[in-house]
Order: C-alpha cells, then sequence, then structure tokens
C-alpha cells in the first residue's frame, strides 16, 4: 500500500523527485526563461502525479494494467493477421501478372527478363530440407538419448550446457564455418568421392550438411526436455519387468515422450526449412534443377536474400520476393497446425 | 506360518548412502518365501529404498553407493557380471501411485510378455486374460482392451498394474505402499488381492499404517531412521514386541 | 536372451557414435570460429570505425557494427520484454479463458516458427509502400522485435505455467487482486524464467542475420537518427566475406568471433542471474 501520511510521502523517493521536477521547472521558467527545460521537467512531474495517482487508486491501477495487458495480447493476434494480410496484399502484384502454376510450375528465374518461374528452387529447397532432416533426426535423437539416459552425470552437466550455447549461435556464425571447412571439403574430397569433379564446393550438399548442424542442438536440447520430464517411476515400471535398457527407451520413453520429440522434429523442420543466411552463403546461389547434389542451386529463403537488392530497379521483383515469403510463411503455418492436431491427438491418447 | 520356512531374500551388512547421505545402515534382514513379508516403520526411514535395492533399481537414480549383499535364492545380486533385466525379471514391482505404460490395456500386460516370450496372437491374448482375470480386471475391461490404459480409474490402473507384474511370471512381488493413492474400496481390493497372491509369490510390502500391517502381514520387519529395530513373524511382532522402540511406535508414541 | 543384449549393444555403439558426430562438429565450428577470428582481432579493429566504404572495408575496424547491433537489439528486446510479458501474464487462466489462451499460444508458436526472413520481408513491404529506400535503424529495430516478441513471450509464459496455484491462492486469499496478484507474486516466482526468456530474446536478435539484411542497410558511421542506416555485426560478416580480398575476409573472421564471444557471454550472464533471482523462490 502507498504511504498515506506527509512524512510518509516525503520518504518516497519519487515523490521527491516530483516535487524537486515542479520546483526546477518553475526555477527554469523564471529565472532563465528557458522553455524546454521547464517543459522537459513539468512534463516528468506530471508522469510521477500520474504514476502516483493510479497507484494509490488500486482500482484504476487494476483496470489500467489489465487493459494494457489485454491490448497487448490482442495486437499479437492483429500482428499475426496484418503479417499474413501485408504479404497476401504484397503479393497480389505478381499473381496479377503471371498465373499461379506458372510461378510455381516453371523453372526460369530470371528477374531481368520478367520471369519468375520457382519450380528449381521448390524443389532445390525440398531437396536440402529433406537431406539435413535425414542426416540430423537419427542423430540427434540417438544423442538426446544417450544424453539423458545413458550418460553418467558429468557428462551430462557438460554437455547440456554446451548445447543450450550452441543452439544460440547465430546462423551467419555457422554460414561462415561452412564457407571455411565444408565448401573445401565438398569440393576436394567428398564430391569427387562420389565421381563428381567439377563441384566447385558451393552446392545442395554442403547446404544441407551445415543445416543439419545448426538443427543438431535445437532438436537435442528439445529432446532431452521432453525425456527428462518423463516419470522415473515409469521407467520404474519398466525396467522392473525385466525389459533391458534399451528396450524401455524404445518403448517405454520414446512413447511417453513422444510429443515432445515430435514436435522438436518439427521445429527442426521449420528452422532447416527458412534458414537464410548459411545457406545464401554455401550453396552457390543458381536458380537450376539440380543435375547433382554436388552442383549448386537455391533455396526460397536465400533466393529473397540474394536478389533482394534489385527490389529498387525492378518494381515487380519486390512482389515476387513478398510472394516467396508467403509460401515460407504459409509453410511453416500450415506444418505448425498440424504438428500442433498431431501433439493434441497423442498426448490425450497416451497421456502417463 | 508352518509353510515352508525358506528364505526368499537375504541381506547381509546392506549399507546404501544417497549423495554420501546415508540411508540404510547395516541392514540384516530374511524375507521367507510365499509369505507376505511388511516393512513397516515412519516416512522417511528409508522403507522404499530398501524395496527397490531389491530388484536393482536403486542405480537408476545418480548419487546412490550401495555396499554389503542382496542374497536372492542363494545368489548375491550384487555381485558383477549378472544380467540385471533377469533379476528384475523376478521381481515384480508396484509402486505408490500406478503408472500405466503409455500404452493400451492389452499391451500393458502384453510387455513384459512379449519381451520374455515368444508367443503367437492367440497364446498372448490368453495369457493377457488370464492374468487380468487373476486381478479380477477382466470383466471390467474385456470390452475395451485397447483403449489408452490412463483412460482406467486410478484402482482398476493399480490393479492393472499388478497383472502387468505377474504376467512375467514372477517370483516376488515387491510393493511400495500400493493403496496410499486409493480410495478405500479400491485399497480393499488390492489388498484382498495380495493376500491372494501370496500362495504363489513373495509379496514385499511397505506400508506406513500400521492397521494394514496387522490385517494382512505373516511377517514384518520394522525400520527405524535406516536401521532395523524389530523382524520376526508377524503374531510375535503385534503381541510381543521385544524392543523398546516397537513397543513404542506399536503404541503409538514416535512416528 | 543373446538377441536382447545384441541389441542394446548395438544401439549403444549407434548412440555414442551419434554423440561422437554431434560434439565433434559442433566443437569443430566453435575452433574455427576461434582459430580464425582471434588473430585478427585487435584494440584497433574493436574501437575504430568502418573506413574505405561498402566495397573494400578493409580499413579502420568495426565499433560502428558492435555500436549498430546494440542500438537495434537493445531496444527491440526492450519493446519485445514489454510486450511479452504482459502477454504472457495475461495468458493465465485468471484472465483468459483456456480455449482463447491456447490460440494465442499457438499464433506465438507459428510466429516463433517463421522464418526471421519473412519478417525482413514484411519490414521491406511497408518500407516500399511509404517509399523509403536503403533501410533505416527503425525498421532495423521492428524487424527484431517482431522476431523477439514470440520467443520471449512463449519462453515467459512458459516459466509462469510452472508457479504452482497454491501460490496464487494464498495471493488472492491475502486479499489481492488478480492484476496485483500477476504483476506482483507470479511475476517473482517467474524471474528466473523471464530472465532467461528476455536473454534468449536478446541472444536471437543481436545474431539475425536475415531480417536486418532487408532492412537497414548499412554505414561506416554511428547512427545519429533513428532513420539513419547502420551497419550491424551479422550483416558485416556478410559483407565482408562476399570480398575477394583476404585481409577483408579475416575481419569477418574477426567479426564473427566477437559475435561469438557476445553469445557466449548471454548465456553465461542468463546462467548467473537465473540461479541469482532464484533466491526467493518458492519450490
Amino acid at each position: 500500500m502507498p504511504p498515506r501520511t506527509i512524512r510518509g510521502m516525503l520518504k518516497n523517493k519519487l515523490v521527491l523527485v516530483g516535487i524537486l521536477s515542479l520546483f526546477l521547472s518553475f526555477i527554469f521558467l523564471f529565472l532563465f526563461s528557458n522553455f524546454f527545460l521547464f517543459a522537459l521537467f513539468l512534463i516528468i512531474f506530471i508522469i510521477l502525479l500520474v504514476y502516483n495517482f493510479i497507484k494509490v487508486s488500486r482500482k484504476l491501477y487494476d483496470a489500467l494494467g489489465t487493459r494494457l495487458m489485454l491490448l497487448a495480447t490482442v495486437s499479437v493476434i492483429f500482428l499475426f493477421f496484418l503479417l499474413l494480410l501485408i504479404l497476401i496484399n504484397g503479393s497480389i502484384n505478381i499473381l496479377s501478372d503471371q498465373s499461379l502454376s506458372d510461378l510455381i510450375f516453371s523453372s526460369t528465374w530470371k528477374p531481368f527478363s520478367g520471369k519468375f518461374g520457382l519450380f528449381a528452387v521448390i524443389v532445390d529447397t525440398l531437396i536440402v530440407t529433406a537431406i539435413s532432416m535425414v542426416i540430423a533426426v537419427p542423430i540427434s535423437l540417438l544423442s538426446a538419448i544417450y544424453i539423458a539416459e545413458y550418460a553418467p552425470k558429468k557428462f551430462r552437466n557438460i554437455v547440456r550446457p554446451f548445447i543450450d550455447v550452441l543452439a544460440g549461435v547465430p546462423s551467419v556464425v555457422f554460414g561462415l564455418c561452412a564457407l571455411l571447412v565444408f565448401v573445401p571439403l565438398v569440393r576436394d574430397d567428398i564430391a569427387p568421392f562420389f565421381g563428381s569433379n567439377i563441384s566447385s564446393g558451393f552446392s545442395l550438399f554442403t547446404a544441407s550438411l551445415i543445416l543439419s548442424i545448426m538443427v543438431f542442438p535445437i532438436i537435442i536440447s528439445l529432446c532431452l526436455e521432453s525425456f527428462n520430464s518423463v516419470p522415473i517411476a515409469l521407467k520404474e515400471a519398466s525396467l522392473s519387468l525385466g525389459a533391458t535398457k534399451w528396450e524401455t527407451v524404445k518403448k517405454v520413453i520414446f512413447r511417453a515422450a513422444g510429443p515432445g520429440v515430435l514436435a522438436a522434429i518439427f521445429l527442426g523442420f521449420g528452422r532447416a526449412f527458412g534458414e537464410t543466411i548459411a545457406v545464401s552463403m554455401v550453396i552457390g546461389n543458381q536458380e537450376l534443377i539440380p543435375k547433382s547434389l554436388f552442383g549448386p542451386g537455391q533455396t526460397l529463403a536465400s533466393l529473397i536474400a540474394s536478389n533482394y537488392t534489385e527490389v529498387s530497379s525492378i518494381p515487380i521483383l519486390a512482389s515476387a520476393l513478398i510472394f516467396v515469403a508467403l509460401i515460407l510463411f504459409v509453410v511453416v503455418l500450415i506444418f505448425n497446425l498440424l504438428g500442433y492436431f498431431v501433439l493434441q491427438r497423442a498426448s490425450k491418447r497416451w497421456k502417463y | 506360518m508352518n509353510k515352508s520356512n525358506t528364505i526368499q531374500i537375504e541381506t547381509k551388512t546392506l549399507n546404501v548412502t544417497i549423495h554420501n547421505n546415508p540411508v540404510l545402515k547395516n541392514i540384516d534382514i530374511q524375507i521367507p518365501a510365499k509369505q507376505l513379508t511388511a516393512i513397516i516403520g515412519p516416512s522417511g526411514c528409508g522403507k522404499t529404498t530398501l524395496l527397490k535395492s531389491f530388484n536393482r533399481l536403486l542405480e537408476i537414480q545418480d548419487g546412490i553407493k550401495i555396499q554389503g549383499e542382496i542374497v536372492v535364492d542363494g545368489i548375491n545380486i550384487m555381485s558383477s557380471g549378472l544380467n540385471v533385466p533377469d533379476i528384475r525379471k523376478k521381481m515384480g514391482l508396484i509402486s505408490q501411485k500406478p503408472y500405466p505404460l503409455p500404452m493400451s490395456i492389452f499391451e500393458n500386460v502384453a510387455y513384459g510378455l512379449r519381451i520374455h516370450h515368444d508367443k503367437n496372437a492367440k497364446e498372448l491374448a490368453e495369457a493377457v486374460q488370464n492374468c487380468l482375470q487373476e486381478v479380477g480386471l477382466w470383466n471390467e475391461v474385456k470390452d475395451r482392451m485397447h483403449d489408452p490404459a490412463s483412460r482406467l480409474s486410478v484402482g482398476q490402473q493399480q490393479r492393472l498394474c499388478l497383472a502387468r507384474a505377474i504376467a512375467v511370471q514372477p517370483e516376488v512381488i515387491l510393493c511400495d505402499e500400493p493403496t496410499s493413492a486409493l480410495d478405500p474400496i479400491a485399497a480393499q481390493q488390492i489388498e484382498k488381492l495380495l493376500l491372494k497372491l501370496k500362495k504363489d509369490f513373495t509379496v514385499i510390502l511397505v506400508t506406513h499404517t500400521l492397521r494394514q500391517a496387522k490385517r494382512v502381514a505373516d511377517h514384518v520387519i520394522f525400520l527405524y531412521f535406516g536401521k532395523v529395530i524389530e523382524q520376526g513373524p508377524a503374531a510375535e511382532f503385534f503381541n510381543n514386541p521385544k524392543n523398546p522402540e516397537t513397543k513404542a511406535y506399536l503404541a503409538g508414541e514416535i512416528s | 536372451m543373446n538377441r536382447r543384449n545384441l541389441e542394446e549393444k548395438i544401439f549403444l555403439g549407434l548412440m555414442l557414435a551419434s554423440v561422437f558426430i554431434v560434439m565433434g562438429s559442433l566443437i569443430l565450428i566453435v575452433t574455427v570460429i576461434v582459430l580464425n577470428g582471434a588473430p585478427s582481432l585487435s584494440i584497433e579493429i574493436l574501437t575504430q570505425t568502418s573506413e574505405g566504404g561498402f566495397y573494400l572495408g578493409a580499413g579502420g575496424g568495426f565499433l560502428n557494427a558492435i555500436v549498430g547491433s546494440l542500438l537495434l537489439a537493445l531496444p527491440a528486446t526492450g519493446l519485445a520484454f514489454l510486450i511479452g510479458i504482459a502477454i504472457a501474464l495475461y495468458l493465465q487462466k485468471d484472465f483468459l479463458k483456456p480455449g482463447i489462451a491456447n490460440f494465442i499460444r499457438i499464433c506465438l508458436d507459428i510466429l516463433w516458427g517463421v522464418p526471421s526472413v519473412v519478417y525482413g520481408v514484411f519490414c521491406l513491404t511497408i518500407m516500399i509502400a511509404i517509399g523509403m529506400t536503403g533501410g533505416s535503424l527503425l525498421f532495423g529495430i521492428i524487424a527484431l522485435t517482431l522476431l523477439e516478441i514470440p520467443i520471449i513471450t512463449r519462453s515467459i509464459d512458459e516459466s509462469i505455467k510452472m508457479v504452482p496455484s497454491g501460490l496464487k491462492e494464498s495471493a488472492y486469499s491475502l486479499g489481492s487482486s488478480k492484476f496485483e496478484t500477476a504483476a506482483k507474486v507470479v511475476r517473482r516466482q517467474a524471474m528466473p524464467g523471464i530472465i532467461a526468456g528476455v536473454l534468449l530474446g536478446f541472444g536471437r536478435g543481436i545474431g539475425d542475420a536475415a531480417s536486418i539484411l532487408l532492412t537497414v542497410g548499412d554505414s561506416n558511421y554511428f547512427p545519429s537518427s533513428i532513420s539513419d542506416q547502420t551497419a550491424a555485426l551479422p550483416t558485416m560478416i556478410l559483407n565482408l566475406v562476399s570480398m575477394p580480398d583476404q585481409v577483408v575476409q579475416n575481419k569477418a573472421y574477426a567479426v564473427a568471433f566477437v559475435l561469438l564471444m557476445i553469445v557466449l557471454l548471454i548465456s553465461i550472464i542468463t546462467r548467473y542471474l537465473t540461479k541469482k533471482s532464484s533466491k526467493y523462490i518458492i519450490k
């Protein structure tokens, strides 16, 4: 409760500052005729007055606070639809210029001659995302199981913070590493090993490789969380029936933590699918249907990064890029909803 | 009481520490076969720890150190080189709160059978039915065998856990306060079941209600602050306790 | 019997191999950046602004990028925090029906999953619509705020969910209103989660390149107003590394090293603060 007596009020520092600023504002007005400083201190005084008034009147404080919270909540929903609306509105230009099937099923992307076929880019995106997930999912899941269920405590205590830190490393840093290590590696060793000698190293495969590494910490840390939330008694129940550790993991823990694991995979997918910078640094940025995994390509996200500088010279290109962003948004939307419904079903059926 | 007096489980100077705090101190007990042994004592005295040391479940937690011998059927289960799942298979565990596995009712009971025996579908179904009949659950669930086990009531879940445990044909059933989360009627059902099961299994019941121990136990072990104060046949223990601490506990003076 | 043990062994082997791959590749990333970045680092490079124009970049340091990144990420994190904590508190069942709250949570999760480049495009669209070219600090802040709101809100929300309902009940039984309970009791109990969420958002904000690449442009100087173009650490790496000159590229590694250190520092601060702020937590 705010203080009621005069002395109590004077003890309150904010009240003191308020009185001081009122005093100062008059000094500046009458002694120095400095109108700016007068206004500044007067504003401070008024703010403090209002603040104190609100503090004193609990009802108002409550109502105002609740309204502000409501406002923020409504505005984020508004933001969600505004985002969708602006992206759709921005895409209208390109969609009225060219048919949707032309955009999606033609593979010539030549902004300067007005050709915006996205087919090759979509194919590349699917390939890169698929390969990176095929590498990342099994490796991450196996590692997460080891860390959660098998590893000695000391190892776990070192690894967990390390994984958490790496989940926060900016993608541009990953991209730089890929440029330094993986591009030469693919060019000199991996591509020749698979019999393609002319690879520059900037390739779909390089992009997939760095994406899978970027996805590791995300999937692992989320999986660890859901493995750890499986009650220990459930493990005991399975073990006391004579199941081995692996049988317990496979049949009980995976099932109990299933929704969380699935959510982790979906999130990893979203990250791989929408990653822009790291991919654009190593994929070679050419809108071609790939002849081999070791040739250059372009994903939807990296297309935006490598074309945005031209939007001022080709107005319709902006609309095309907005359309690409809309595709990214809608795919993420669909995947999230899909994940949500799968989770709902699974957790309703197998809650413990 | 004059059934066979063979000893199923015996511990020799068993010491357990959790994060360097001694929890069990020099435990020497004998648990007779095919009888119901109650482990009693106030909460936090190490009853559950003792129970879980019998099937080596303690060691899955961090910071546990176990010393001493636990002899089951003449074999020291603490010695190295044993196959731990085999030890655990011999002992079913019923926990305080029922934890059905995240599967259907049928799969819960079939879980252990699938692991340990190669049975065809028909044999499996029969075995599951037998186990469920044994615990009196069959008539209640026979029409919804493939529903998630989590949809059963808590009392039914606990009986399902019992069925799941006896499905793998253990020798011992370890019960960790199996009725504490249940309503009185469900608790009574479980108690009756335990009395029935002790014909075929050695039942070890951890409980902190004295009355329950009096009702069902053949043999009693009294633990107090990690030490065995007194053990012996139930009639003798309750009617003629030797140790002053036991007397005090039975009279309700310490808890 | 034998088959079961064999299966256990095989999978244990696979798990160990996976852990080795994961840890190996992640350690490789860190080592590469540290080995390449640390030697190029010097006091001059940290305390001078860039020189030599957009396409050269060999001269000078990158203080302007550090300042630019802070000017982008700090206000964005502040804004996102104010909005985020209001939403997170409002999502409790004391204020909103669980159905509506869950709908909002789904929206936030989708926004969290939206690639950051989409936020960049969103701001770029608005910039084109109002006829602004080249980028500005303001739109960078907006893009980062949008990016951080779902992260901060959902992290805070998750930690508020953990607040035991008994704690709220005891606050109510002392006569607190819903808002007072949320703003004084629940907030305090959720403090470690709030700190972790805010720093997580800050880390994402300061490191994200895709959203600001499209919105802030580039500059060799400190921005003097909110409508100025500005340099930032992630975009500077991109600009520098695309130059053929080795000296310029080395500078990119130095910038990446600094960025990595900032992320590391944030996570250390997070650990320290969450530990410190859990002092008053009722368990």
